[in-house]
C-alpha cells in the first residue's frame, strides 16, 4: 500500500502542472468562478491545446493517437486538472462512452477513422440511448432502423442527449429486430449527426441552459458497416459505454467534486455583508468537513477500485458506488454553498454572489441522481449484482 | 499508486478471518460477553500464538486484524492492549504482552497522583479494565504500570451496553505502581493509532452487518415473495454496502497515513474514525430493520455488533468533535 507518486509518476505530475501553469491565462487562480455558459470555440481551442500537449486519452492505445499510458496518469491528470479548475475537454462523451465503446467493439478501420479526431476534439460525439418511452429501460428502445441494400434507414426519437446541438458524431441504440426478443434485438450504429433527417431540438433544463436535446430521426441513411459489433449485439456493446461510464468515471467525479470543495471553502470564507463569516460559524464547520470526508471517501473508493483494475484489468465493485455517492455529495454540497448566501442565495445573475455561480450548480445537481443511471437504477445493481439479492423484476 | 495489501497481509486477513469463525463462533462471543468479565489466559495465549501480540507487527497489520476482530466480535483485549496501550509500553510490557503473559489496557481520564512508587485518585471509564492484567495509568507527571492481578481491589467494572468490552473505574489508594520510561508525548501516537484501528475494527462490523442483512433479505419471505426483491427493503442493504466501501477506504487511507506519518495523517484519523464509525452505527441499524421484529430481539446477535459499533462511536469523540478537526484543517490551510 502506498499513494506516493512513483518517480515516473511524480514527473509526469510536475510537467503537467508547469504545462497547465503556463497554458492557462496567468490571473486564472484567482478569477470568481463563473456559471461557465459553454464557450464551444473556446472549448475546441483548449481541447487541440491538450491533444498536441499529449493530455487526452492517456491511456487509449498510441496507434490511434493515445498516450498508451498507465492508469494511475489519468488519475494524476484529473487530479491536477481539478487543482486549478482548468477547463474541460470539448469530448467529454466521446472520451468517457464512445471512445472506450469503439476501442473494444470497433474494427481496425473503425479505430482509425473516428479515435484520433474525438481526441484532438476536432470531432464531438453525443449519445443516443435515452428514449422518450425507455429512461432507465434501455432495452425498451424502439427507434428502428432498417437495411435497405447496404443502407440501415433510421426512424424514432431520442431524448437526454447531452451536446447533440454540437456534436459530430452519435453512439445511437436502434431496434434491428423487432421479432427478437427485446435485448436482442438491438444493435449499435455510429452516426454522422450532419446527416440529412437529423432534427436536433434542445431541452431546456431547470437550470434554463439547453444542455440536454431530443433527437429526432426521419429516414436517416446510415452506411451498413457504421456498426459497432454485429446487428443483435447492441446490447452487449451499450452494455460496455454503460460499464466505462460508470466504472472509470470515478476519477472525474472526484476531480469535479473536489473542485466545487475548494470553491465552497471559499465561499466560506468570504464575509457576508453583515461581516460575518461562514467558516466561522460551527454548524458550517461541521458540514464542510463532512463534505470535505464525503470527498475523500469518494477519492480512496476510487484509488481501490482503480488498484484493482491495475491489477485484474476489471474494476473493483466497490466501484459502483461513486456516481451514487457523488450525485448525493454534490446536491449536499451546493445545497450547502446557497444557504451560506441567505436571501441573496435566490439572486441568479449579476447582483447574486458570484453572479449566480451556486444558484446554477444547485440546480444542476438535481440532474446528477437522475442522469447516467438513477440512483434507484444504481441501488438495484448494488443489491442484486454486488450484494447478491434476488432480482426485483 | 498503490492501494492494496500486500499478500502477506492478504494472508493474515485469511487467517485471522478463519480462526475467528473457528474459535470466536458467535455463541461463544455472546457467552463470553455474558459472564463476568475476566483475563482469560488461554484464549490471550492464542492470540499470542496467531502473532498477532507480536510488538515488531506493523500499522498495516494492525489495520488488517483490528477490521477482522470487528467483523468477529472477538471479545478480547486487543483492542486495549495493542491498539491503545501499545505504543506506550516500555520493553518489559511489550515483551509480555508479545508472549500473551500480560494484557493491558489504557486509563487516561482521572485524576491520579504518584508518590513514592505509589498511586492514589480514581481512572475512569477505562476499557476492558476488568479483562486486563495491567493497566498504564496517565499520571500527573508520568505513566506508571499497575499489576491489576496483583490488586484487584481497585477494580471497579461499570455495567456497559457493550459487554464485550467493558469499561470500568480504577481506584487507587496508595496503589504500588511501575514508573515507565515513556514519554508522555507518546499519547499523541496512541490518539492516532487508536483512531484508525477504531476506524478499521468499525468496517470489521459494518461489513458483518452487511453479510447478516443480506443473508437474511436474501432467504426471508413475506407475502409471499422473498424480502430482498422489495426495493424498500434492497435499497437500505445497498445503502449498508455503499456506507462500508467509502469508510473502508477511508480506514485504510488512514492507516497508511499514520503508518507512514503523511503530513495529512491527523485529518486522516478524524475522517475515517468519524465516518467508519457513524457508518457502522448505519450499517447495524439498518440490518436490524431489515430483520423486522427478530433484530429487535435480545437472542439475535445484531444487538451485540450494534453496541460494539456505539461505543466505537463514542470512543475519543462522537464524530463531531473529529469533524471540528478535520475543518480545522481544510479551512486553515
Amino acid at each position: 500500500m502506498d499513494f506516493r507518486d512513483t518517480p515516473e509518476e511524480a514527473q509526469f505530475r510536475a510537467d503537467l502542472r508547469a504545462w497547465l501553469t503556463s497554458n492557462l491565462p496567468d490571473d486564472w487562480t484567482t478569477r470568481t468562478p463563473s456559471v461557465g455558459h459553454f464557450d464551444v470555440d473556446a472549448a475546441r481551442v483548449w481541447s487541440k491545446k491538450l491533444f498536441d500537449a499529449g493530455y487526452v486519452g492517456l491511456t487509449w492505445p498510441k496507434e490511434y493517437g493515445g498516450g498508451g499510458a498507465p492508469y494511475p496518469h489519468q488519475g494524476i491528470y484529473l487530479e491536477e486538472t481539478a487543482r486549478i479548475a482548468a477547463p474541460d475537454h470539448i469530448g467529454g462523451i466521446g472520451l468517457g462512452m464512445a471512445g472506450p465503446t469503439i476501442i473494444a467493439w470497433g474494427s481496425d478501420e473503425q479505430k482509425k477513422r473516428y479515435l484520433a479526431p474525438l481526441l484532438s476534439g476536432e470531432e464531438v460525439w453525443c449519445q443516443g440511448f435515452s428514449e422518450p418511452g425507455s429512461g432507465s429501460d434501455l432495452a425498451g428502445a424502439r427507434t428502428r432502423a432498417e437495411l435497405d441494400g447496404d443502407t440501415w434507414v433510421v426512424n424514432g426519437q431520442k431524448v437526454w442527449s447531452s451536446w447533440a446541438h454540437i456534436a459530430d458524431w452519435c453512439i445511437l441504440v436502434v431496434r434491428t429486430d423487432p421479432e427478437a426478443e427485446k435485448h436482442r434485438g438491438l444493435s449499435f450504429l455510429l452516426v454522422d449527426m450532419h446527416s440529412p433527417g437529423i432534427e436536433v431540438r434542445p431541452l431546456k433544463q431547470i437550470t434554463g441552459d439547453p444542455e440536454f436535446n431530443e433527437i429526432f430521426f426521419t429516414d436517416v441513411r446510415v452506411p451498413r458497416e457504421s456498426m459497432l459489433g454485429q446487428p443483435g449485439e447492441g446490447w452487449n456493446v451499450a452494455m460496455t459505454t454503460l460499464l466505462h461510464e460508470r466504472g472509470t468515471l470515478g476519477f472525474a467525479l472526484t476531480a469535479a467534486l473536489e473542485r466545487q470543495l475548494n470553491n465552497l471553502v471559499r465561499l466560506a470564507r468570504q464575509p457576508s455583508p453583515d461581516g460575518q463569516v461562514p467558516a466561522d460559524d460551527p454548524v458550517i464547520r461541521d458540514a464542510i468537513a463532512r463534505e470535505w470526508i464525503d470527498l475523500q471517501a469518494l477519492r480512496f473508493t476510487n484509488y481501490r477500485s482503480l488498484t484493482t483494475l491495475a491489477k485484474t484489468g476489471v474494476p473493483g465493485p466497490e466501484g459502483s458506488v461513486a456516481k451514487l455517492h457523488w450525485s448525493e455529495t454534490n446536491q449536499r454540497l451546493t445545497k450547502l454553498a446557497l444557504s451560506l448566501e441567505g436571501l441573496a442565495s435566490q439572486l441568479d445573475g449579476e447582483g447574486g454572489v458570484w453572479d449566480g455561480f451556486w444558484q446554477y450548480q444547485q440546480l444542476r445537481s438535481r440532474g446528477n441522481t437522475i442522469e447516467a443511471g438513477t440512483s434507484e437504477i444504481l441501488r438495484n445493481i448494488v443489491a442484486e449484482r454486488v450484494v447478491g439479492l434476488p432480482r426485483s423484476r | 499508486m498503490d492501494f492494496a495489501f500486500s499478500e502477506e497481509q492478504e494472508l493474515l486477513r485469511a487467517s485471522a478471518r478463519d480462526y475467528l469463525a473457528d474459535r470466536w463462533p458467535l455463541d461463544r462471543v455472546v457467552a463470553t460477553a455474558d459472564a463476568e468479565p475476566s483475563f482469560d489466559a488461554a484464549a490471550w495465549k492464542e492470540l499470542a500464538d496467531l502473532g498477532w501480540l507480536d510488538p515488531s507487527l506493523g500499522m498495516l497489520e494492525h489495520a488488517v486484524i483490528a477490521e477482522e476482530t470487528g467483523f468477529g466480535l472477538l471479545p478480547q483485549p486487543w483492542f486495549a492492549s495493542v491498539a491503545l496501550a501499545g505504543p506506550v509500553l516500555d520493553d518489559e510490557l511489550s515483551e509480555a504482552v508479545g508472549n500473551g503473559d500480560r494484557a493491558v489496557t489504557l486509563a487516561r481520564d482521572g485524576d491520579v497522583t504518584a508518590s513514592s512508587g505509589a498511586l492514589s485518585g480514581v481512572a475512569r471509564l477505562v476499557p476492558d479494565l476488568a479483562s486486563v492484567t495491567d493497566v498504564v495509568v496517565v499520571a500527573a507527571d508520568g505513566l506508571y504500570a499497575v499489576d491489576v492481578v496483583a490488586h484487584p481491589e481497585g477494580v471497579i467494572p461499570l455495567s456497559t451496553m457493550d459487554r464485550t468490552r467493558r469499561l470500568g473505574e480504577l481506584r487507587l489508594d496508595g496503589t504500588p505502581a511501575r514508573r515507565l520510561d515513556v514519554d508522555l508525548a507518546k499519547l499523541v501516537d496512541v490518539r492516532r493509532n487508536a483512531l484508525a484501528l477504531a476506524a478499521c475494527e468499525a468496517v470489521g462490523l459494518a461489513q458483518r452487518a452487511l453479510d447478516l442483512a443480506a443473508e437474511y433479505t436474501k432467504t426471508r419471505q413475506q407475502f409471499g415473495r422473498i424480502i430482498g426483491t422489495y426495493q424498500g427493503v434492497s435499497h437500505r442493504v445497498s445503502n449498508i454496502y455503499v456506507a462500508t466501501q467509502l469508510s473502508r477506504s477511508l480506514a485504510y487511507w488512514a492507516a497508511w497515513a499514520v503508518a507512514e506519518g503523511d503530513a495529512q495523517q491527523d485529518a486522516a484519523v478524524a475522517a475515517a474514525k468519524s465516518a467508519a464509525s457513524e457508518a457502522a452505527v448505519f450499517a447495524c441499524e439498518n440490518a436490524i430493520q431489515v430483520h423486522g421484529g427478530i433484530g429487535f430481539t435480545w437472542e439475535h446477535v445484531l444487538h451485540r455488533f450494534y453496541k460494539r459499533a456505539q461505543w466505537l462511536e463514542a470512543f475519543e469523540g462522537y464524530g463531531r468533535d473529529h469533524r471540528a478537526i478535520v475543518a480545522e484543517a481544510v479551512l486553515a490551510s
